[in-house]
């Protein structure tokens, strides 16, 4: 691993950035990069490494003093900017990284970097030791699950993929993050593309693809720049294209960044727009696996899956299965936000109880007690029970979804209905209008919403939400219409007094 | 379709079989069990949006929507159950929420899906429990399309209409805008106007609400329940045969609706469904009338009739019977035609009588007759959909046959068919087409020899079917060599890579299709075009067999008809020579008479004799030759010479105010009859209504001016005719009165009563004495008139979607003319340019017969150098500057290669 000296920038800001440039200015061996997204952060945040000590709300004002003492004194500034103590001090220690392991420590835009700290050796082992059955048996084993929220097991959907007939098969990586308060597969995208790449080409041997897409949230465009730039860097190091590494596997990779709408994360809906068409989603089946873009056999998996996919070939799946829990092996990018202390990603081993994720990782609870976490994003569940195991199992058997890893913890001080109010607007602005159900049942929940929120709505109301998002989950033509029940109903029943409250009757 | 295995299912414990895969909601609802559903449809595939649908599945979770289920064996299903009712039930209303059931305005209550599910679930307004939300549904009225109506507000968003565009008309012009309630139908990028959308009215078929509505292009909001009657017929324009039901309330045509049979399925284009107004113009014929002093004047039937006839004969007996000469009429029915050519032939005793059919495919008959024995399409419409390769070569399919089209269109988006284009300009099928070959004009038999030559040279013929059913293959084969791809390139202008890859695709393919039309009949080489087109299709042995053939696309609705009843100087009825002593011994047996012996003239030959002094009289009936005709000049100088003309039509047309008298006839929809369609297959025309004034029939007319002069033919009703074509005409001797009204659609030859119609011919043998194909050696001819210096653009001709023939239909009509109201000019940007033309300017163009002055409009369907006007119009019409030059067998002329000179206007 590179030991040289550089201040990363977290969420962009062109008055840090550039005052940070003109503060570095004759220090040797110092670098700055900006725009990357370090895992843990709020609000502006650098990191200084290889310390990898991090900086949360940094002022431009406050820039000269960082320089200063740190970089040039080596000592690190012990003050938080907005006056509570700091260094953040919640680190990769804790943490098990996998997927995250080089983000925030090399260089994303450098694929000698990426090549120096082990990368595309994986890819290697596959080509050159591993036949394409003996790449999927390995995920098989590892048990590895869809990191997009379904978990479904990767290996098998490898199988079935490799084994549907068609005239070519393709790879889609789905980068279409759009899950409210998710940015896992972002920072994997902006801080180790070299590694999502590496994913889809191992996963494109083990199908027999020969085309591989990135479909990328459109306004994540850091995320868009750096595996633009990736893509270019390893079609010219002949990781991408024909004849790859002289093995005989030819293999190309297309960038092709999504036009918005959080249905284009739904698989199908994603196919539809990768075709040129209007995002809505398929009939299934037939599943992408059978028929997918261009009613070929498709595999699409989401970033983060195939973020895992490289460790799990170069490790092997006993060494990944050491990780996490027996039905849910490996580790989980959790997208914390809230009312805890620390907010961020952290990878931790699958299973961990939201009490650790609340108290260790998070730090705690800001102010207030906790009173529940929303897990799974928009379309997850509130659970108030902290012993919750945060895994596929652990999550369902508490009524919830893991979903993408997202959760929203909420203090007794938190506005509970005002989430769920933004949690129904969302629904209703990303409803693609195909079905029924979602098309006017995610408008009558907002609007019901809306009134409980006024404080003037009825109980009557709140029956006729639950019973019209039921409906939505019976009778929805895809997840974004079935999800809307899950918030709702638990909302209900964990808070149920406050909404009875904002009732007239 | 294959037989599919049948399947058990169980639906609420009742046992149903079943072809394995058919939809479970058809299968339900097939069997009685009515599951509601809205967007659902049968002719598109499932969309399953709508959710009503859904039903329980033993072994499956949840609920699931019926429409997108395959029935597999042993399937048990709960349709009904208090749950699942009460899920549509709150389904129902969300649709209720967002849908404006303004039912008392609206022109489907009483026929709208969602009015019949909202009683039937007992959903009236004080019955539910959501609110309306149409305070945030935005409501998008679009009404800007001449034919139709378009409101968000009553759209339930179930895609029926995207899904007909596309699915069923191949056009893909809708598509749905907006988001969540937001979301709405929209044509194009804006709206109608705006739009691609050419009028079809396919969407308004498959809507099930009120939110797509015809306007009211026949002059009344109408309702279905307001209807009096609807009436199954044919519709009158071109030659597809599209089934119409017509909607009928106080003898007026309220409403067209597709009929859902053989050959249409339901569809139509704008002409059919939106264009038949013309039946109720005030400029319909009303009584005859005979000119006196110049001046046209109501006179009544006995008047008329003595008048013509007493002329005729005269004329007859001073001039002797070929000095009268007849066009029948490719518009009016078959038994008109044979009553018609009956008149001429043995009440007047000649053979000169011709039809329109001379001017678009009379090379057709004489090429496919001599190479195949029978001058007619050889397969079906339906048969493009399995074709793997269809080769359409001078046929503007889209807009001259729309409905055959969409087969087409379907074949290449939905079927893997592959498409090849051979055309000077580039039409919309360009857009569907593999390969698109754009060949100078007037040189398709140098192209189609150099598609053989690559063909032949890569072994890519059969030769089991060249040894075993056809000859001449010798002789043909020696000109071919020649035909070298940079040989051809040079001819034809189209680079020798794309000649061999047509050539290959053709040339592979398991079924290859032929579609033709006039731009490779209208030549002084039509018959050689059309011949080489046969040679294509005997060397890779892609005829008799499903899918395959040359398929010539017959322009007017019955010209197939016409032709086979003998509107034509060289054949009886059935294609029985005239020359055959014993086709004319029988002719003569049934009629009684003697029967002239030699061919008549030609439709262009009879303006040229009339010129010259040897025609005198001439007898009309439903033709136009004033602007359908080549080189208008002459034409009108014939019909001024003449002693006397009888037109007979249902307007005074530009040829009728040549008559002297004028016979005022009953349109389609006022009379029975049958026409037979460019798939030789003949349909059923039925009266819906009575014709205005003392207009009437015309083979009453007819058989009314024989009567006069001695003849009596003795009909008393349409079947009489029929019964003696039966019996006259080999071809249709099966295809009875009886099976026509019982509904049985029959393709010729259709030899006896017991026998199904022919789908595809030559299936065994050849219709040729031998029973062998025959290839004919065709070298390559150029056209009788190049662009030169005095004359530097080559002129081209032809019609467009919205106006038919010589518009005396089209332009009385509300809606066509609102797409295109006159003539105007295609012509290439650079030569605009070049002249300083502005987009839109008026010149005058001019050729060695005659010139115009028409707009010039800026078109990339031309290539620099070539021009193309629309035949239609009188005010510019382009057969002023068409060349009469003929083909020498088939004397066809060539509309489609004139040498003009165009000229600013100062």
């Amino acid at each position: 691993m590179s030991s040289r000296r550089y201040v990363l920038l977290g969420v962009a800001d062109d008055g840090v950035f550039s005052r940070l440039k003109a503060e570095i200015e004759g220090l040797p061996n110092v670098e700055v990069i900006r725009g990357l997204s370090i895992g843990d952060f709020d609000g502006v945040s650098l990191a200084v490494f290889p310390t990898g000590v991090r900086y949360s709300g940094v002022p431009v004002s406050e820039v000269p003093t960082i320089v200063k003492k740190h970089l040039e004194g080596d000592k690190t500034v012990d003050q938080r900017f907005d006056g509570s103590v700091l260094p953040s001090t919640i680190l990769p220690s804790r943490q098990k990284r996998i997927v995250l392991e080089r983000v925030g420590v090399i260089d994303p835009e450098s694929i000698d970097e990426y090549i120096e700290s082990g990368g595309y050796e994986a890819l290697k082992k596959a080509l050159n030791e591993m036949s394409p059955a003996d790449v999927i048996e390995e995920v098989k084993a590892s048990g590895l699950r869809g990191r997009g929220g379904a978990g479904f097991p990767t290996g098998l959907k490898w199988e079935f993929t490799a084994k549907s007939e068609g005239k070519m098969r393709f790879v889609i990586a789905n980068a279409d993050e759009s899950e409210p308060g998710t940015f896992k597969d972002r920072v994997i995208e902006e801080g180790d593309p070299h590694r999502l790449i590496e994913g889809v080409l191992i996963a494109g041997y083990a199908v027999g693809a020969s085309q591989g897409y990135i479909f990328v949230r459109g306004e994540h465009s850091l995320a868009i720049e750096r595996l633009k730039k990736a893509i270019a860097d390893a079609k010219e190091r002949s990781f991408i294209g024909e004849n790859i590494l002289d093995t005989g596997f030819s293999f190309d990779i297309r960038l092709v960044p999504s036009a918005g709408g959080y249905i284009c994360g739904e698989e199908t809906a994603l196919i539809e727009a990768l075709e040129g068409k209007r995002g809505q989603p398929r009939p299934k089946p037939p599943y992408p696996p059978q028929k997918g873009l261009w009613n070929q056999p498709t595999l699409v998996n989401n970033v983060e899956t195939l973020a895992n996919v490289p460790s799990i070939i170069m490790k092997g799946a006993n060494w990944y299965r050491s990780f996490g829990t027996e039905s849910s092996p490996g580790t989980k990018v959790y997208s914390v936000l809230g009312n805890t202390v620390h907010t961020g990603l952290f990878e931790a081993p699958m299973g961990i109880t939201l009490r650790e994720l609340v108290f260790d990782y998070g730090g705690g609870l800001k102010d207030g007690e906790f009173r529940a976490a929303l897990v799974g994003g928009a379309a997850g569940g509130f659970i108030a029970d902290l012993d919750t195991k945060l895994d596929f199992e652990g999550v369902k058997e508490k009524g919830g979804m893991l979903g993408s890893g997202a959760v929203l913890v909420l203090s007794d001080k938190a506005d509970a209905i005002g989430v769920l109010l933004s949690i129904a607007r969302f629904f209703k602005r990303e409803s693609c209008g195909k079905c029924v159900p979602c098309r006017v049942g995610t408008q009558i929940i907002t609007d019901i919403m809306t009134r409980v929120y006024n404080g003037n709505c009825t109980r009557k109301d709140l029956d006729v939400m639950l019973d019209i998002a039921y409906n939505m989950k019976l009778t929805s033509f895809c997840p974004l219409g079935q999800s809307v029940h899950l918030p709702v109903k638990t909302a209900l029943e964990i808070f149920r007094a406050d909404f009875e409250s904002r009732c007239g009757d | 379709m294959s037989s599919k295995e049948m399947v058990t299912i169980h639906i609420d414990g009742k046992e149903i079989h079943a072809p394995r895969g058919a939809s479970l909601l058809k299968v339900a609802r097939d069997n009685g069990i009515d599951i509601p559903g809205l967007c659902y449809y049968e002719k598109v595939s499932p969309t399953g949006s709508c959710r009503l649908c859904v039903v329980k599945i033993d072994g499956r979770p949840g609920l699931v929507p019926s429409c997108m289920v395959q029935v597999e064996d042993g399937m048990k299903v709960t349709a009904f159950d208090d749950e699942i009712e009460s899920v549509r039930r709150g389904i129902l209303e969300m649709i209720l929420a967002e849908h404006d059931d303004d039912c008392i305005n609206c022109e489907k209550n009483g026929s709208c899906e969602l009015q019949d599910l909202a009683f039937r679930y007992n959903l009236g307004r004080e019955l539910r429990t959501l609110p309306s939300l149409l305070d945030v549904v935005p409501k998008i009225y679009d009404d800007s399309s001449p034919v139709l109506i378009y409101d968000s507000h009553k759209c339930i968003k179930c895609g029926r209409c995207i899904k007909a565009c596309f699915e069923i008309q191949g056009k893909g012009v809708l598509s749905f805008a907006g988001k969540g309630l937001g979301e709405y139908v929209v044509a194009g990028i804006e709206n109608w106007a705006d739009s691609a959308c050419d009028g079809c009215g396919e969407c308004v078929q498959a809507c099930p609400t009120g939110a797509l509505v015809e306007k009211p292009v026949y002059g009344v909001r109408v309702r279905e329940i307001d209807v009096d009657r609807k009436v199954v017929t044919t519709c009158p324009y071109c030659g597809v045969g599209c089934q119409l039901e017509l909607w009928i309330k106080d003898d007026r045509i309220v409403k067209v609706r597709g009929y859902d049979d053989i050959p249409n399925r339901g569809s139509t284009c704008v002409k059919g469904r939106f264009g038949l107004d013309f039946v109720h113009s005030p400029d319909r014929l009303k009584y005859p009338l005979i000119k006196k002093d110049g001046k046209f004047v109501e006179v009544s039937w006995e008047e008329a009739l003595d008048y013509v006839a007493s002329r005729l004969s005269e004329i007859r007996d001073k001039y002797g019977p070929d000095a009268i000469a007849g066009l029948s009429s490719a518009k009016c029915t078959n038994e008109e035609n044979f009553v018609f050519q009956k008149f001429m032939r043995a009440v007047i005793g000649t053979n000169s009588v011709d039809h329109c059919a001379r001017l678009c495919h009379a090379s057709t008959i004489a090429g496919l007759v001599r190479a195949f024995g029978s001058g007619a399409m050889t397969n079906s419409i339906e048969e493009f959909l399995n074709a793997d390769v269809i080769f359409i070569t001078g046929s503007n399919t889209t807009e001259t046959h729309p409905v055959t089209a969409t087969y087409i269109k379907r074949a290449v988006l939905f079927h893997n068919a592959k498409l090849i284009v051979a055309d000077p300009r580039r039409i919309d099928l360009v857009d569907y087409a593999t390969v698109w070959l754009q060949q100078r004009n007037g040189t398709d038999v140098a192209l189609f020899n150099g598609l053989m030559h690559v063909i032949w040279k890569e072994g890519l013929m059969d030769e089991e079917f060249i040894r075993s059913r056809t000859e001449g293959f010798d002789e043909f084969i020696k000109v071919i060599e020649k035909f070298t791809p940079e040989k051809t390139e040079e001819i034809t202008d189209v680079p020798k890579e794309k000649i061999i890859e047509a050539a290959r695709l053709y040339g592979s393919a398991e079924r290859a299709s032929i579609v033709y039309a006039m731009g490779i009949t209208q030549h002084v080489t039509g018959t050689d075009n059309v011949l080489s087109l046969a040679n294509m299709a005997l060397l890779t042995g892609n005829v008799g067999r499903e899918s395959t053939g040359v398929n010539p696309l017959r322009g007017q609705n019955n010209v197939q008809g016409a032709c086979d009843l003998g509107a034509l100087p060289n054949v009886f009825p059935g294609y029985q020579k005239v020359t055959d002593p014993n086709a004319r011994r029988k002719f003569e047996e049934a009629w009684g008479v003697k029967l002239p012996e030699e061919p008549g003239l030609t439709v262009v030959e009879m303006m040229y004799a009339a010129t010259q002094g040897k025609v005198k009289a001439m007898y009309f009936m439903g033709e136009n030759p004033v602007i359908s005709d080549p080189n208008i000049p002459h034409v009108k100088e014939a019909l001024e010479v003449v002693e006397f003309l009888v037109v007979q039509d249902i307007f005074l047309t530009e040829t009728a105010q040549y008559a002297d008298v004028v016979l005022p006839a009953a349109s389609f929809a006022e009379k029975n009859g049958t026409y037979t369609n460019t798939e030789r297959r003949v349909l059923w025309v039925q009266k819906a209504i009575d014709p205005p004034g003392e207009a009437k029939p015309d083979w009453v007319i007819v058989q009314d001016v024989a009567r006069k002069m001695g003849y009596d033919m003795g009909y008393s009703s349409v079947k009489d005719i029929i019964d003696e074509i039966n019996r006259l005409v080999p071809i249709y001797a099966g295809i009875t009165y009886e099976r026509i009204r019982n509904g049985e659609k029959l393709q010729w030859p259709c030899p006896s009563p017991e026998h199904p119609g022919t789908k595809y011919l030559y299936k065994d043998r050849f219709n040729r004495p031998n029973g062998l194909g025959k290839f004919h050696p065709v070298d390559f001819i150029p056209p009788a008139e190049w662009p030169d210096e005095e004359y530097p653009f080559l002129l081209s001709t032809g019609r467009i979607l919205y106006h038919f023939h010589t518009t005396s239909m089209t332009r009385r009509t509300q809606a066509l003319p609102q797409y295109v109201e006159g003539p105007y000019m295609e012509m290439h940007p650079d030569d605009m340019k070049k002249l300083g033309i502005e987009d839109g300017e008026v010149v005058r163009v001019v050729s060695r017969r005659g010139e115009i002055k028409i707009k010039a409009i800026a078109s990339g369907r031309v290539y620099s150098g070539s021009v193309f006007i629309p035949f239609h119009f009188a005010e510019a019409a382009a057969n002023m500057l068409t060349n009469d030059a003929l083909d020498p067998i088939s004397k066809i002329p060539e509309l489609k290669v004139a040498a003009v000179r165009i000229e600013k206007i100062e």
